[in-house]
């Protein structure tokens, strides 16, 4: 890989990469993501009645628990796969984004973006659409910003000549699904569409933010990565092949199953079931290419590489939540499950557990060489990775056995409350484990800034940062 | 095809894309095109009127200082959406779903199945289904609890319920619990409203076996009704040793009824 040479904002001769606002969307990603911690612990304190600021409406833990989602997806997420992307296009098309103004203009009208999001939902203006909490009235610049998104991206990739890469695919159709499906899920159900209709609608757009966004972006970022970390092509284009292909005919169908048993028709229901099922077979074989990429260096590489570690790690909880998910599509399980806490360990073990490893990862590959040095401690990283990692999985399992005793015991008619305090155990140890997500996640943030002041003062441009 | 451009925009984005929009949305929305969406002011009825009355009375200053002209059905109407945006803004939707599962023994705790005429109308824009239940399915939460039950539930909701993880909304009130404020009566006015559209309403617990014929609550005659009551205090005693006013919180037939009881007087 060529290094671009970072220079302060170029006039004539443009790098491949403005390497400043890849740094800067980073460190937006790690702000939005304390943010959206503290957001969820603040819920969780809930949950085990020691909130120490309840009462007071701007922290009403409702309105921090949809703070903590959109954080999550937008302000963590969304940065992080921006500035990806913006390392990435340009290398993968050997051409420069459309313009270096516009990627300004849009870094800023993000954040801002974002930010309008969470103060308009602290001050109680909510949009009633899951994952779209973001309030009406920035719904309609948000759609702009998307467009211009598509528009600084596309280019370098509409004027490239000859095959595409395989992460090309997943960015590309990306792009324009993000765009349409911000639209369906904002717009539709709050404007033309009334009731159950809004409700199918509704889980398309749920689903499709995680599916035809995040998961799409996130695979093409391994696609990129993974082969230039371990020095070796993906094991089979085939099975990439059949991993898009697959990904793109089947998730765009499998919205629904977010709202089984309500009285949107049946016949959909099933349909959504049996495609989400497809889904996992085509899960597998993306999964199966990857271990077929690291078979033989494995060893060596979980131990030596952290970033290689931290994508692998996101890949066995990816194939844990797509297992999983299977089964909790169908009708059978749905009964019990269901509402209760298991939904909620699943999306934390996507959410967090696979997009967000993979993005940490990335970070960690990537800011030594944004920065010009090498990582101020190692340790604090492996300290990072296992706190985690452990918080993750330890999470992932207590919200599970939670969800399924909830679920019984509403199942069994036990008076509500009863079902409430059976939780709270449960509960108490899930804040635990966000104690120590959050603690790895200030070991790095500490070691960002440590190398950061570390750093030779040869890149002005990184002063911004 | 399968790495070319136009194959990636124009079949997986464009194409796949709104296939699954024809599917999944296209058709619920044509199935239902006849189904009239109805407004605020239509979904008012006698029941959540006789609460809406029955706030103006209990707390008379905040009723009059922030609806004028009185407990009309213009007003009712208003409370209505007041109370809807209070519940989204506050993300009541994120811990209480609103629509009963024809599964899981759900038509026993809550009332019968949702059913899609439900959801046509402006309150459900957008649909308040939801994901999640910390608390209980609110859909049919009209007259199962009376409105003084709610503005104590809402100021502190461990008074109501001990145990309970729901939070304290003070700022529903000026100050007191005896004292709503607008927000706070709309919100009222809405829980109040959940399920009178119903023809069966009001349910509470194991609503259909107490059915017997009759539905109780609005228009049953009053020793029908007090009849019940004691049959279910009887049953009580003899299964439980537990005692109707230690047990509360366990939305216990009795309880309701004491409630249904106070409610009416
Ligand atoms: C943290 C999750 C949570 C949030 C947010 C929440 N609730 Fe609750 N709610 C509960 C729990 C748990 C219960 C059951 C215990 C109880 O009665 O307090 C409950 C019970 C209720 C009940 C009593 C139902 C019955 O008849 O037994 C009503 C009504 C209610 N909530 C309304 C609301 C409204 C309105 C809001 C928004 C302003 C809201 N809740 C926000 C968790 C929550």
């Amino acid at each position: 890989m060529t290094q671009a040479t970072a220079q302060p904002l170029p006039t004539q001769s443009r790098p491949l990469v403005c390497e400043t606002l890849v740094t800067l969307y980073f460190v937006m990603a790690l702000v939005f993501f304390t943010v959206a911690l503290t957001a969820g612990f603040v819920m969780a304190l809930q949950l085990v009645y020691h909130n120490p600021l309840q009462g007071i409406e701007l922290f009403s833990p409702g309105r921090w628990r949809m703070v903590h989602t959109n954080a999550i997806a937008y302000g963590f997420l969304s940065n992080a796969f921006l500035g990806v992307l913006h390392w990435s296009i340009p290398r993968l098309t050997m051409k420069p984004v459309l313009s270096v103004a516009l990627s300004w203009f849009i870094f800023v009208a993000w954040q801002g973006i974002v930010l309008a999001t969470a103060i308009g939902i602290l001050y109680g203006q909510a949009q009633a659409v899951e994952w779209g909490e973001t309030p009406v009235w920035i719904d309609p610049v948000a759609q702009l910003g998307l467009l211009l998104v598509c528009f600084n991206f596309g280019a370098p990739i509409v004027a490239m000549r000859g095959p595409m890469y395989v992460s090309l695919w997943y960015f590309g159709a990306a792009f324009v699904w993000t765009f349409l499906n911000y639209a369906m899920g904002n717009f539709l159900p709050q404007y033309f569409i009334p009731g159950t209709g809004a409700g199918a609608i509704m889980g398309l757009f749920i689903h499709d933010l995680v599916g035809l966004w995040v998961t799409p972006i996130g695979w093409g970022m391994m696609y990129y990565f993974v082969p230039i970390l371990l020095k070796r092509p993906i094991w089979s284009h085939g099975l990439s092949l059949v991993g898009f292909w697959g990904l793109a005919f089947f998730y765009p169908l499998t919205g629904v199953h977010h709202f089984l048993y309500t009285p949107i028709p049946m016949f959909l229901q099933y349909g959504a079931v049996i495609s989400t099922i497809a889904v996992e077979f085509v899960v597998t074989t993306v999964v199966i290419n990857f271990f077929g990429t690291i078979w033989g260096v494995a060893r060596k590489n979980l131990r030596e590489n952290i970033p290689i570690r931290w994508f692998y790690t996101g890949m066995v909880l990816y194939f844990v939540t797509c297992f999983q998910c299977a089964f909790q599509t169908t009708l059978t399980f749905q009964k019990i499950i269901h509402f209760s806490d298991w939904v909620v360990g699943h999306a934390h073990l996507v959410m967090l557990g696979v997009f967000g490893f993979w993005v940490i990862g990335v970070m960690v590959y990537l800011f030594p060489r944004l920065l010009g040095t090498e990582w101020w401690s190692r340790s604090l990283l492996e300290w990072q990775f296992w706190l985690m990692v452990s918080g993750k999985i330890l999470m992932f399992i207590t919200l599970t056995i939670g969800g399924l005793v909830e679920g019984f015991a509403w199942y069994n008619l036990t008076p509500w409350i009863e079902t409430v305090t059976m939780a709270v155990p449960f509960w108490a140890f899930r804040a635990f484990t966000g104690v120590l997500i959050y603690v790895g996640n200030l070991l790095f943030l500490i070691n960002i800034v440590m190398t950061w002041l570390k750093r030779e003062p040869k890149q002005p441009s990184l002063q911004a940062a | 095809m399968f790495e070319t451009k136009s194959g990636v925009f124009l079949i997986a984005g464009l194409f796949f894309f709104a296939i699954a929009f024809l599917g999944n949305a296209l058709v619920p929305m044509m199935m239902y095109r006849d189904l009239p969406e109805l407004t605020a002011e239509q979904l008012v009825n006698p029941h959540v009127m006789e609460h809406f009355r029955d706030l103006s009375e209990r707390y008379p200053e905040s009723f009059e200082e922030h609806f004028v002209l009185g407990p009309t059905e213009e007003n009712c109407a208003e409370a209505l959406r007041l109370g809807r945006s209070v519940y989204v803004g506050e993300a009541c939707w994120h811990c209480h779903s609103q629509f009963v599962r024809p599964v899981g023994n759900e038509t026993v705790r809550w009332g019968p199945v949702a059913e899609t005429w439900e959801y046509q109308n402006e309150l459900q824009r957008p649909v308040l289904f939801g994901t999640r239940r910390v608390g209980p399915d609110l859909s049919r939460e009209a007259a199962r609890r009376s409105n003084d039950w709610h503005a104590a539930h809402f100021y502190r909701p461990v008074d109501t319920s001990p145990g309970s993880v729901m939070p304290e909304y003070p700022w529903l009130f000026d100050g007191a619990v005896y004292r709503p404020n607008k927000r706070g009566l709309a919100l009222i006015t809405y829980m109040q409203f959940l399920g009178t559209q119903l023809p069966t309403y009001p349910y509470y617990e194991r609503w259909e076996s107490d059915l017997d014929g009759l539905h109780p609550g609005v228009g049953i005659p009053k020793e029908r009704w007090e009849q019940m009551q004691r049959a279910y205090r009887g049953a009580e005693e003899a299964s439980t040793s537990a005692s109707i006013e230690e047990d509360d919180n366990t939305d216990s037939p009795a309880t309701e009824g004491d409630e249904k009881k106070e409610d009416a007087s």
